[in-house]
């Protein structure tokens, strides 16, 4: 397999340098058909008009509580979930919405979700850093920084255990690999030969906080202490990422053990929805050059005019089925429910057990003393 | 009934369990060749190989969540601890995933997991090594916790907690290991939430749980030598919790002490204690009394390490305190 790697440039963050993307071809368009392209162009629309949305959603107080918006990474939802199957498993962190989309959760649930309705994925119990749905192999949706890396792990260890040739997909951001459940997950991974694929999302900043603040080895150096084959990609490019993700699914399918990628990419909001595009830890000059010249959607509409795929008439058609569909999402989650306040202890256990009590709020003495049984 | 230890007890319901469905897998420090860091494990390695009975790295917070990542897969994983005290690396997954998994997800991801291990005090292993971790589990809903102090219990609690389909900490104990008692042949499992009066008595209520049922055992035989007859309720479950056993003992004695190895601020004595001012006040006689290791962490010379442990002494005295006999 050949990784594609990027120039390492001396940009804050390590985000490396813009590169030239050159014509069509460099990042193999020819070997995408037209549907092909015109389909990721559509996904990535619908991802960015998603979180448009979300982000409009929470100015007016819709959508409470964190929000993380993956505006400027959509080429890692739809390049990097696109190629899986969809009995392949996907678990991630907080910044999940357009993972969540990719993976097979409609707009309209995962919207609902953000506005804690009851038609949401997770029920309105889970918000934005949750989303779930496993019958579509997406696990969530994890608030802690690398918590979700050993249970990505967990899931490749099932499919192991049962002899399936399924993979599992683990995002995770750059910040995570200073974590020690980093550390300890990939070396079991690789003591028991995984099939699992760990992708930072290296978008150069944790909250905050440049990587190299945090770090004097680059992200891709990481995994090699564990013996896990390491590999960089254009996280903007989403021709390559999907090609690249697309050959890697299939080695770690056929045995190959665990793999490590560092996909480069830029994060084209705050860290949350709370936290400031730019301000005394990255320069607007920067954000603003970032967003000119390295838009994974930018990139890739214009390679697709250079090469006579696509007219503006057929982009303009795309960006309104995008907008439709998350209107009609916005719509959905607004006229859901709230969660039934009768529900508020349900789910907490998956087995009730016929004798003491599990709820020590008052509840199942409520329900003892009116008859109910005693739980 | 065969008379055996604790230890293997313990090894039976697992092999009980595992015999029974091929999802059970049972993954920790030195449980594979070298048959468990207590010989729990032993031959388990040899019976089920290496796929079902896996030595993991000393990596409590990875391991313990590839466990739980597995059990989110449909699995249900035995994540053995050396000790619970290594545990504490491990609690993010403990309470941010396994506990709260179900919930965030409405439902749709259960986790079967057994957490085991050896929870409090053994001797002169100093503070890392001896402190009683109940509480630290019991306190997150979604959690379910049981502390056999029996090997007839440890057998039963232990398949019954591989058998829930939530997590389930079962807390042994690093002293009770060796403790031999009848145990039922054939399949035994003892259903969560459900206490087990290991005497009657009348004139006051022991409670407790884990290790300490054979101090409160021993205090109650001393104090049956002044003519007082105790009660020992061994609660086995702290989630879910026998309320009604605990009600029904206080209703009888009117006195009630509760014995734990653990701290007391925010202990389950306290919890109990709660309990039974809002639901049995009328039945006191007077204020429960609570016994516990004193308010310090395990000091290691013999003659501290005995003072701060909770002991048949502080039992037998905390007993005539809430008889107003002292």
């Amino acid at each position: 397999m050949s990784s594609a790697r990027t120039e390492k440039g001396d940009a804050p963050g390590g985000v490396a340098a813009p590169a030239a993307q050159g014509g069509p071809g460099k990042g193999g368009i020819a070997g995408f058909s037209r549907e092909e392209l015109h389909g990721l162009l559509a996904e990535m629309l619908l991802y960015r008009r998603f979180e448009e949305k979300a982000e409009e959603a929470y100015a007016i107080g819709k959508i409470g509580g964190f929000c993380h918006l993956h505006i400027g990474q959509e080429a890692l939802a739809a390049g990097a979930i696109g190629p899986l199957r969809s009995d392949d498993q996907v678990i991630t962190a907080y910044r999940e919405h357009t993972q969540a989309i990719a993976k097979g959760i409609s707009p309209r649930a995962a919207m609902a979700e953000l506005f804690g309705r009851a038609d949401g994925c997770s029920g309105g119990r889970g918000g934005s850093m949750h989303l779930f749905d496993p019958s579509v192999g997406f696990y969530g949706g994890h608030g802690i920084v690398g918590g979700q890396i050993p249970l990505g792990a967990g899931l490749a260890w099932a499919i192991r255990y049962r002899g399936g040739d399924q993979i599992c997909l683990c995002f995770m951001g750059d910040a995570a690999v200073n974590q020690g459940a980093f550390l300890e997950s990939l070396n079991m991974s690789a003591i028991w030969r995984l099939p699992i694929i760990y992708v930072v999302e290296n978008n150069g900043y944790g909250m905050g906080t440049a990587f190299p603040r945090v770090s004097v080895t680059e992200v891709e150096s990481r995994s090699g202490a564990c013996g896990i084959p390491a590999h960089t990609v254009d996280g903007q490019d989403v021709l390559e990422c999907y090609r690249f993700f697309e050959a890697l699914a299939e080695e770690v399918r056929g045995g190959d053990g665990p793999h490590f990628v560092n996909a480069v990419t830029y994060r084209f909001r705050g860290h949350s929805m709370s936290d400031p595009v730019a301000g005394t830890y990255r320069s607007r000059k920067e954000v603003e050059s970032q967003t000119k010249e390295r838009d994974p959607i930018s990139l890739l509409r214009d390679r697709m005019f250079e090469a006579g795929l696509l007219t503006p008439e057929e982009l303009q058609a795309h960006d309104n089925r995008a907008q439709e569909l998350c209107a009609d999402a916005v719509d959905f989650a607004g006229s859901s429910p709230t969660p039934d306040p009768a529900t508020l202890h349900d789910h907490v256990y998956a087995e009730i057990n016929d004798r003491g009590r599990l709820f020590l709020d008052g509840r199942d003495a409520e329900r003892a003393a009116t008859g109910g049984a005693a739980r | 009934m065969t008379e055996m230890t604790y230890r293997d007890a313990l090894n039976a319901a697992m092999l009980q369990e595992m015999d029974r469905d091929d999802s059970v897998f049972l993954l920790g420090e030195e449980v594979a060749e070298y048959d468990g860091a207590y010989k729990v494990s032993r031959g388990m390695l040899e019976r089920y190989g290496e796929r079902r009975v896996v030595d993991a790295p000393i990596s409590e917070l990875g391991f313990a969540g590839l466990c739980v990542g597995a059990a989110m897969a449909g699995l249900r994983p035995v994540c053995e601890f050396m000790t619970f005290n290594f545990s504490f690396l491990a609690l993010d997954q403990v309470i941010n995933s396994a506990a709260k998994m179900l919930y965030m997800s409405n439902g749709q991801i259960p986790v079967p997991i057994v957490f085991r291990g050896p929870t409090g005090a053994a001797l002169q292993l100093s503070a890392q090594h001896s402190q009683a971790c109940e509480v630290y589990y019991a306190h997150a809903p979604g959690v379910k916790l049981v502390a056999p102090g029996t090997p007839a219990d440890a057998k039963g609690l232990l398949a019954a907690a591989i058998r829930d389909d939530d997590p389930v900490a079962v807390m042994e104990g690093e002293l009770l290991y060796n403790v031999r008692g009848e145990v039922p042949d054939g399949e035994h499992v003892v259903p969560l939430g459900v206490a087990d009066l290991k005497r009657s008595g009348g004139d006051v209520s022991i409670i407790t749980h884990g290790k300490m049922i054979h101090v409160a055992l021993q205090a109650a035989g001393q104090l049956a030598h002044d003519g007082i007859e105790a009660d020992v309720l061994d609660l086995r479950s702290l989630r879910p919790l026998d309320v009604d056993a605990i009600l029904a003992t206080v209703a009888r004695t009117n006195r009630a002490v509760y014995l734990e190895e653990g701290w007391p601020f925010a202990g389950v004595g306290a919890q109990v204690a709660s309990l039974i001012q809002q639901e049995a006040f009328d039945d006191l006689d007077a204020p429960v009394a609570r016994v516990t290791q004193a308010d310090v962490p395990m000091p290691y010379a013999r003659n501290l390490e005995q003072l701060a442990k909770p002991g048949a002494k502080a039992v037998v005295e905390a007993c005539r305190k809430v008889l107003y006999l002292a």
